[in-house]
């Protein structure tokens, strides 16, 4: 009965305890810590970095300020808003940088300053900047902190992307001088063994071959990839005694490939068979160009077309009326979009990388297909980081650990 | 002479390859304007290209209505409508509108060159229908798989097919974002190896066939 008169009355107690108590007193805000102001690492410039430690209140009812000054200014009254965004936001691992340039904690406040139409940020000028926290009412402003934007000679955010591409280089040339002392393996490629084919169709025939290079300038390097095949067909087209139509979209790739094939010409001891007017220009524009190799096709009736290089919408109306006026069909191409089309039309189809290596299959040289085992040898690499990448990826959500992002990341936005 | 059809060439190539490769790695406002002036010199050159371009056509066509090739008619057809729109478009400088009125060479434009160029696009519906016709006729096991995928991304991506078979527009979707997307990825994989490669090889003067072949 004592026993539980006792606990009524703590249990009162307790209940009217906060009447005796003084009362709640939310704690005072204090500014942002440790602000750092810094020139924004690995662009070109106009730009600055402002870091800082995340705060005891960040969080949706808490917002954060970037405040911009001049040189001299110490009153943070006299400076600029600039940004105004909530505290739990803008986070160091939220912006797209390799770990390995990072200047905070993933778990720090990170806002990048751009020269725009708000701001104006000059390279070589010294700027005030801080940060302010607000909560309702209240505001603390951080340390005043000075620094000027400057551009940057390297890009540090892509140093994977150059080694990668160097050890690629490396791996080609090392390919190259091993092809030269070595015999290397060569698979068939069926479209490249049908060449002889078509081109002797076309002389049993009597009958002139169609060559098109493409809808890219000679920068793209499928357009040079159809040039340099082109200097190969023309060789047989050439010992073949074939006449050889070459209509163009590009002017400069009408004069490459005009040397090309006098070149071909030539190396085949038919100088005197070879044509100025063999490679000729018919319009930069896509569908008039389409409309004008269509009514080649269809008045001189080749017996073989050969469609290599980069294609848009025109494969098709190309390849169609090619297809409906009998010709043996092969194409090569890199434009992955049009594969379809061309595979479904063309007799015979060099899918993707077999563009690249046709030279190679041609030519029989070892330098080119030098080049190609180095293309094998860094696709297996590919593979294989495809494979560990999988497998660290995997790992890293069953356990939650962090190193595999650290590896990830190295592979991550490669252009 | 060697020197100059040979090996300067070469050197250029080297020289600007290494250069232009480097300045991807470059974000200075330097390597940005450096980029910007070669891209305008290239167009400079483009434009220069485009004589050799033009004269190229006049000399092809020319030929053809002397010798009076099958479809020379054609060719004159070329003369009088590429001198035509040349004149017209001198006589309204170039512009395409004037005070809101439209010019001559805004109307070659509008109602000669835009409808042309859209009756070539829209043939492309009647030669996808005849080259499916011819694709998906399931003579092979290759040509019975592709026919089975077609039917079933057709049927996914339209609404009647998806209310007459609604599981198409799932296995729609995985068709393309599973098997099609690794498939896509794979060629764009060597693609750009081979791309690279290519470039490493004309770069160090390896690949030189596109100086006109010889191996001197």
């Amino acid at each position: 009965m004592r026993r539980g008169i006792v606990w009524s009355l703590a249990h009162i107690a307790m209940q009217y305890a906060w009447l005796c108590s003084p009362p709640f007193v939310q704690a005072e805000l204090t500014p942002p810590d440790n602000v750092q102001v810094i020139d924004t690492p690995n662009d070109g410039g106009e730009s600055l970095t402002v870091l800082w430690t995340p705060h005891a209140v960040d969080g949706p009812d808490a917002r954060y300020q970037i405040l911009l000054g001049d040189a001299g200014v110490t009153e943070p009254a006299s400076m600029k808003v600039i940004a105004e965004f909530p505290a739990d936001t803008r986070f160091v691992k939220e912006v797209k940088a390799a770990w390995w340039t990072r200047k905070g904690e993933k778990t720090w406040h990170q806002y990048v300053l751009r020269n725009g139409k708000e701001v104006e940020l000059k390279d070589g000028t010294v700027y005030t900047v801080t940060v302010a926290l607000l909560r309702g009412e209240e505001r603390a402003v951080g340390q005043l902190v000075q620094a000027d934007p400057a551009p940057n000679w390297f890009n540090w955010n892509q140093v994977n992307n150059l080694i990668l591409a160097l050890s690629f280089g490396g791996l080609v040339f090392y390919a190259i001088s091993h092809a030269r002392r070595n015999d290397i393996f060569l698979r068939r490629i069926p479209g490249l063994d049908a060449v002889d084919e078509a081109i002797g169709r076309s002389t049993e025939l009597g009958k002139p071959i169609l060559y098109l290079t493409g809808a890219h300038d000679m920068s793209d390097p499928s357009t040079i990839a159809a040039a340099v095949i082109l200097g190969r067909v023309a060789k047989r087209t050439a010992a073949y005694e074939t006449e050889l139509m070459v209509p163009h979209r590009d002017p400069i790739t009408m004069a490459v490939c005009q040397e090309i094939t006098k070149q071909a010409y030539l190396e085949a001891g038919k100088p005197d068979l070879f044509k100025e007017d063999s490679n000729f220009f018919i319009t930069s524009d896509q569908f008039s160009y389409t409309a004008a190799v269509d009514g080649i096709m269809l008045r001189k009736k080749p017996a073989a077309n050969f469609f290599m290089g980069a294609y848009f919408a025109e494969s098709l109306l190309l390849t169609e009326t090619g297809a409906s006026t009998g010709a043996i069909q092969i194409a090569g191409t890199d434009s992955d979009h049009q594969l379809p089309f061309f595979v479904t039309t063309c007799d015979y189809t060099l899918i993707g990388e077999e563009l690249y290596a046709a030279s190679a299959y041609l030519s029989k040289e070892p330098i080119q297909i030098g080049t190609l085992r180095g293309q094998d040898i860094g696709k297996a690499v590919i593979l294989s980081v495809i494979l560990i990448g999988t497998a660290a990826a995997t790992i890293g959500v069953l356990t939650g650990a962090q190193w595999p992002s650290l590896f990830l990341e190295l592979f991550k936005d490669l252009k | 002479m060697i020197f100059l059809r040979r090996q300067l060439p070469l050197l250029i190539t080297m020289i600007t390859g290494l250069l232009f490769a480097g300045q991807y790695y470059v974000p200075h406002p330097a390597s940005e304007q450096l980029l910007t002036s070669a891209t305008k010199w290239l167009q400079i050159i483009g434009g220069f290209a485009l004589v050799l371009g033009v004269t190229s056509l006049f000399h092809q066509h020319a030929a053809k209505i002397r010798r009076k090739e099958a479809g020379w008619g054609y060719s004159l057809v070329l003369y009088a409508a590429m001198l035509g729109t040349v004149a017209v478009g001198l006589w309204a400088n170039g512009k395409e509108i004037v005070d809101g009125a439209m010019t001559s060479f805004g109307w070659v434009y509008s109602f000669m060159m835009v409808p042309l160029q859209g009756t070539m696009f829209a043939i492309l519906a009647f030669f996808i229908a005849s080259a499916a016709y011819r694709s998906f006729r399931a003579r092979s096991h290759e040509a019975a798989v592709l026919l089975i995928a077609a039917v079933i991304v057709m049927m996914g991506r339209v609404p009647l097919g998806e209310y007459l078979i609604p599981l198409s527009g799932d296995v729609s979707q995985w068709i393309l974002n599973v098997l099609n997307a690794s498939v896509r990825r794979a060629i764009l994989i060597g693609v750009s190896l081979g791309a690279v490669a290519l470039s490493f090889k004309i770069i160090f003067g390896v690949e030189r066939s596109y100086l006109g072949g010889g191996k001197e």
